[in-house]
């Protein structure tokens, strides 16, 4: 097949600046978009719905508001959501049968900060079932491919963002992160991914997994995107009591900064033998790019770290089955065909409009918060959760920013990992910590192995985003990674 | 054989805020269904809730009152079942770590002791909402007005042995939540409800027996009636060598009994643990303080200061400060009057009290207030009128809504204080009897009550009765 034509530049900062120029309108650029997500639909499966009317009329009122010198930086930019951010009036599916006809009557805050500064939605992209998994696979509407080898999965949860951005569908998407679901596949896709500190960006319209865990973040072909992007969609929440009252800095203000001085760590539980050679190797080629921009490397431990994939698939569960309880067939969503009684109206409810690995996951939570089984689950759990982020407090009094791999492999086969849970779950074995201890971290691309993209990961102390975003837009100007688009996509 | 009762009880008392615990919805009540539920009442997709701080308070008031201890920190967590009026599957509450631990209140037993009732805790949660089926056939209507209506659970120490223990202590915290002004009280519209944890052992035993709980009762009388109900059926199950089962039963009301609605084995497993989506409650030692000042004065303290103020009897200061509304309304009637708090007490607690309750009307709504009530004793006690003459002024004063002085004057019922007047009906009355008067001179006593009965009448009750006395007794004597 042959791609559309290809969007007048490569990042939403390139973009803009055109947008601002006057070199095109917003009209043009999301119709090109739109003509992307037509072309690349049938062979990545990116999107559960496209607004086309809705994103023309949007941009139509970009360009008019630019017209009339009411434009921010983002004006008119095309964006993506996951299609876990609740969109007024829009069908808000989630990956989920159980929702597959639903139409929010309100907008997340996320999705309502990033309207205000201007931004025009694409549509709603496809996640694995109510995030709940790490290939895309668990989506109710299809996996997605991957751009890089349509054979292959995206990664997951967020699948959809990574490949329409990976793919140039869209300039930039949102996401969500509970244990690497933004981190995974913008690696796996070779593209940028920032989960921010949770309680940075506000939950409330974001459909809940884990409530604890779960975190909104972007998915963009650059670290500037992810800067220009993130400060419209973060900030204290009146709506969300867990969003955290400190202020937003803007992000690219220090973009550029030297990293002189600049400590980075080397976890060494992350360089385990379950990385992959050839990942190693590119991340430790990324490493030897920091030393050379003046960042000091130096080898930190995390010795709790390797226990967090078990006590993620505790504290997880038992939170999704609570969250979960509210699809009921009784108020919204599916509801079975004439139910007998009560009893029957959820179980056949829940057990139509959940798919398999949902339905894994809320037993697995019940099991642990049963009584008789609390204390050896889920409180252990939160104790090691504890110690893992004491870990990481302890490591970052000794470093400023944490550098290892965000997947053990790159992209693996559709299909592939479907007979065995544990082996998908370990797939988060690098990102899960970041969750479990609330900090701000991202992937970022260093290299192929295989043909196919590897990602960098950077962990920051609470609310150092602006450090992180700087320390991988540093890297993103010696390399261009972030840059490569699979051939079928240019 | 000789049995001892034991009962605790959990009130659920739903706090008057204006707007919902979890959401900015009303919960004013009586609206059509499902017109005071929003998104997060309804428990959409993506929506969170965000505490109201006033329940935060009211509970904190509460607490304070009670001599509890506050906690500075208390935990909010999901209590997770299915049920079609719980929309998200959970009741956000308070378990671990509640807002209020260990207080305290005393209640005032039949031969007058004081007895202290230990409260365990108590502790913040959202109501759920009401299922509906009368109208509805083949299907239940779910009305979320209730829903996320902020609640307090104060749960009480097993310390009542009767149900008269248990109504009392009930009662007593019923006063105080509207002391407090954090309840309205209103149990028709259950605002204020209980569950009875009922059980039974041997005198003596140390070991406490199986216990039942009694659910939902919304009446002080259901609370009696049930307990005790349900202390005959535990004794008489015992005594036959059954054996109680712990189980949650059901006060029916029609039939005066209750009866088993789900066993232990069949409770649900609520699977608490903390609400991720809420933060822990921290309070300051500071904002505690700063709430302790604004407690009103107590209806222990209340009554106290009756008996040392105004001499009552504590059975009187009791009555009259079982609300805060009537206490007010009396120490308003008090200093009117500026003297004689005895007598304005007879008459909150005697003919007010009676109309109030013959009109079914609260102290707030009386038709004669505090200050027309001070006007009618004032004219007891600077003896315009007479205490009978009196009562007749009050109920013009409650069917009209005019001023003592206005209805005194208009019915001319002012009190006959000169001398020649009374005289004159006395010399008229004695002219009328003159057989009676004999009698009376040969010793027949009793017949100065007759007498007295004479003249009243024929001066329209308005003789004043001390005078008449003694101007009688001159004139009969001879």
């Amino acid at each position: 097949m042959t791609a559309p034509p290809s969007l007048p530049a490569p990042t939403v900062a390139g973009l803009a600046r055109g947008l601002a120029r006057g070199e095109y309108s917003s009209v043009e650029l999301t119709q090109a978009c739109l003509a992307r997500i037509a072309a690349g639909q049938p062979a990545l499966n990116a999107f559960v719905t496209v607004t086309g009317e809705a994103a023309l009329a949007a941009a139509a009122a970009a360009d008019a508001a630019r017209a009339s010198g009411r434009a921010g930086a983002l004006t008119g930019v095309p964006i993506a959501h996951k299609d876990i951010f609740c969109t007024e009036g829009v069908k808000t599916t989630c990956g989920s049968k159980m929702l597959a006809d639903f139409v929010s009557p309100y907008d997340a805050t996320v999705v309502k900060g990033l309207k205000a500064a201007g931004t025009v939605m694409l549509g709603k992209l496809n996640m694995d079932e109510f995030a709940m998994g790490s290939s895309n696979e668990t989506s109710f509407f299809g996996p997605v491919r991957n751009p890089w080898d349509p054979t292959k999965v995206p990664g997951g949860s967020s699948g959809g963002s990574a490949a329409a951005v990976a793919a140039r569908l869209a300039p930039a998407a949102t996401a969500t992160d509970t244990g690497g679901s933004i981190r995974q596949p913008a690696a796996l896709c070779g593209i940028t991914g920032i989960k921010p500190t949770y309680g940075r960006v506000s939950r409330y319209g974001m459909i809940a997994f884990a409530s604890s865990l779960d975190q909104a973040g972007l998915i963009t072909v650059s670290a500037e995107d992810a800067a220009l992007l993130l400060g419209p969609m973060s900030g204290f929440d009146p709506r969300d009591s867990t969003s955290v009252e400190s202020a937003v800095p803007d992000y690219t203000a220090t973009l550029g900064d030297s990293l002189e001085g600049l400590t980075i760590g080397l976890v060494r539980e992350f360089f385990d033998k379950g990385l992959d050679g050839d990942c190693g190797q590119r991340v430790r080629e990324a490493i030897a790019v920091y030393e050379e921009l003046g960042a000091k490397v130096r080898e930190v431990s995390c010795p709790n770290l390797p226990l967090s994939v078990p006590t993620y698939y505790v504290v997880a569960p038992a939170e999704c089955s609570s969250n979960l309880a509210r699809f009921d067939g009784v108020r919204f969503g599916h509801r079975c065909d004439s139910p007998r009684n009560l009893a029957d109206l959820y179980c056949r409810s829940r057990g139509e409009g959940f798919g398999a690995e949902v339905k894994r996951r809320i037993m697995t939570g019940t099991y642990v918060l049963s009584a008789g089984y609390f204390d050896a689950y889920y409180l252990k759990a939160q104790r090691v959760r504890q110690l893992i982020s004491a870990d990481f407090a302890r490591a970052f009094g000794e470093c400023d920013l944490l550098l290892g791999p965000t997947a053990p492999t790159t992209a693996f086969g559709i299909g592939e990992k479907n007979d065995d849970p544990i082996t998908m779950y370990l797939n988060d074995i690098y990102t899960i910590g970041a969750n479990l201890a609330g900090l701000p971290a991202m992937s970022i691309p260093c290299g192929f192995a295989g043909g196919l993209p590897v990602g960098l990961q950077l962990i920051g102390p609470h609310f150092s985003e602006a450090r992180m975003l700087n320390a991988a837009h540093r890297y993103q100007q010696e390399t261009d990674w972030h840059l490569r688009v699979p051939s079928a996509w240019a | 054989m000789e049995w001892e009762t034991v009962i605790g009880l959990e009130i659920h008392a739903q706090l008057a805020t204006r707007s919902k615990i979890f959401s900015g919805s009303a919960t004013a009540y009586g609206a059509e269904p499902n017109t005071q539920a929003d998104l997060v009442d309804l428990g959409y997709p993506g929506v969170l809730p965000v505490l109201n701080g006033e329940a935060v308070r009211m509970a904190v008031r509460f607490g304070l009152a009670i001599g509890a201890r506050i906690a500075p920190r208390s935990v909010f967590a999901r209590k997770n079942y299915f049920y079609p009026d719980l929309p998200k599957g959970y009741q956000i509450s308070q378990y671990e770590l509640p807002i209020v631990a260990e207080g305290a209140l005393e209640i005032v037993l039949d031969d007058g002791t004081r007895k202290r009732i230990g409260i365990t805790r108590a502790h913040l949660e959202e109501d759920a909402g009401k299922s509906l089926h009368e109208g509805l056939p083949g299907v239940s209507g779910i009305d979320l007005n209730r829903a996320g209506t902020p609640l307090i659970e104060i749960v009480s120490e097993p310390d009542m042995r009767s149900a008269k223990e248990a109504v009392a202590y009930m009662k007593k915290v019923h006063t105080l939540v509207r002391y407090l002004e954090i309840c309205d009280g209103n149990m028709q519209e259950g605002s204020f409800r209980c569950d009875a944890n009922v059980s039974v052992r041997r005198k003596g035993a140390e070991k406490f027996g199986t216990r039942a709980e009694i659910k939902n009762l919304n009446s002080f009388r259901y609370v009696e009636k049930a307990i005790n109900y349900e202390v005959e059926r535990q004794i008489e199950l015992i005594e036959s060598g059954g054996k109680v089962v712990q189980e949650t039963r059901l006060y029916d009301p029609d039939k005066g009994e209750t009866r088993s609605m789900r066993s232990k084995e069949e409770a649900n497993d609520y699977r608490y643990f903390p609400d991720p989506d809420l933060l822990p409650v921290a309070l300051e030692p500071e904002v505690i303080e700063s709430l302790r000042a604004t407690l009103p004065e107590l209806p222990d303290e209340k009554a106290a200061r009756f008996v040392r103020e105004h001499g009552l009897s504590e059975y009187d200061a009791g009555v009259l400060t079982a609300s805060r509304e009537l206490g007010a309304y009396y120490e308003d009637v008090v200093r009117r009057v500026g003297r004689d708090p005895k007598l304005c007490a007879n008459w909150v607690m005697g003919d007010l009290a009676a109309f109030l309750n013959r009109d079914n009307l609260e102290v707030g709504q009386s038709k004669v207030d505090s200050a027309a009530l001070a006007g009618l004793v004032t004219r007891i006690v600077d003896a315009t009128i007479s205490g009978k003459i009196a009562k007749e002024v009050f109920e013009t004063m409650w069917d009209g809504g005019a001023s003592a002085d206005a209805v005194i004057e208009q019915k001319g019922l002012r009190q006959i204080t000169d001398t020649g007047a009374i005289e004159a009906a006395i010399d008229e009355v004695m002219a009328k009897n003159p057989g009676q008067l004999a009698d009376y001179r040969s010793g027949k006593d009793k017949l100065f009550g007759f007498f007295v009965g004479q003249v009243m009448k024929a001066t329209g009750g308005k003789a004043n009765p001390a005078q008449l006395n003694d101007l009688l007794k001159k004139k009969l004597a001879g």
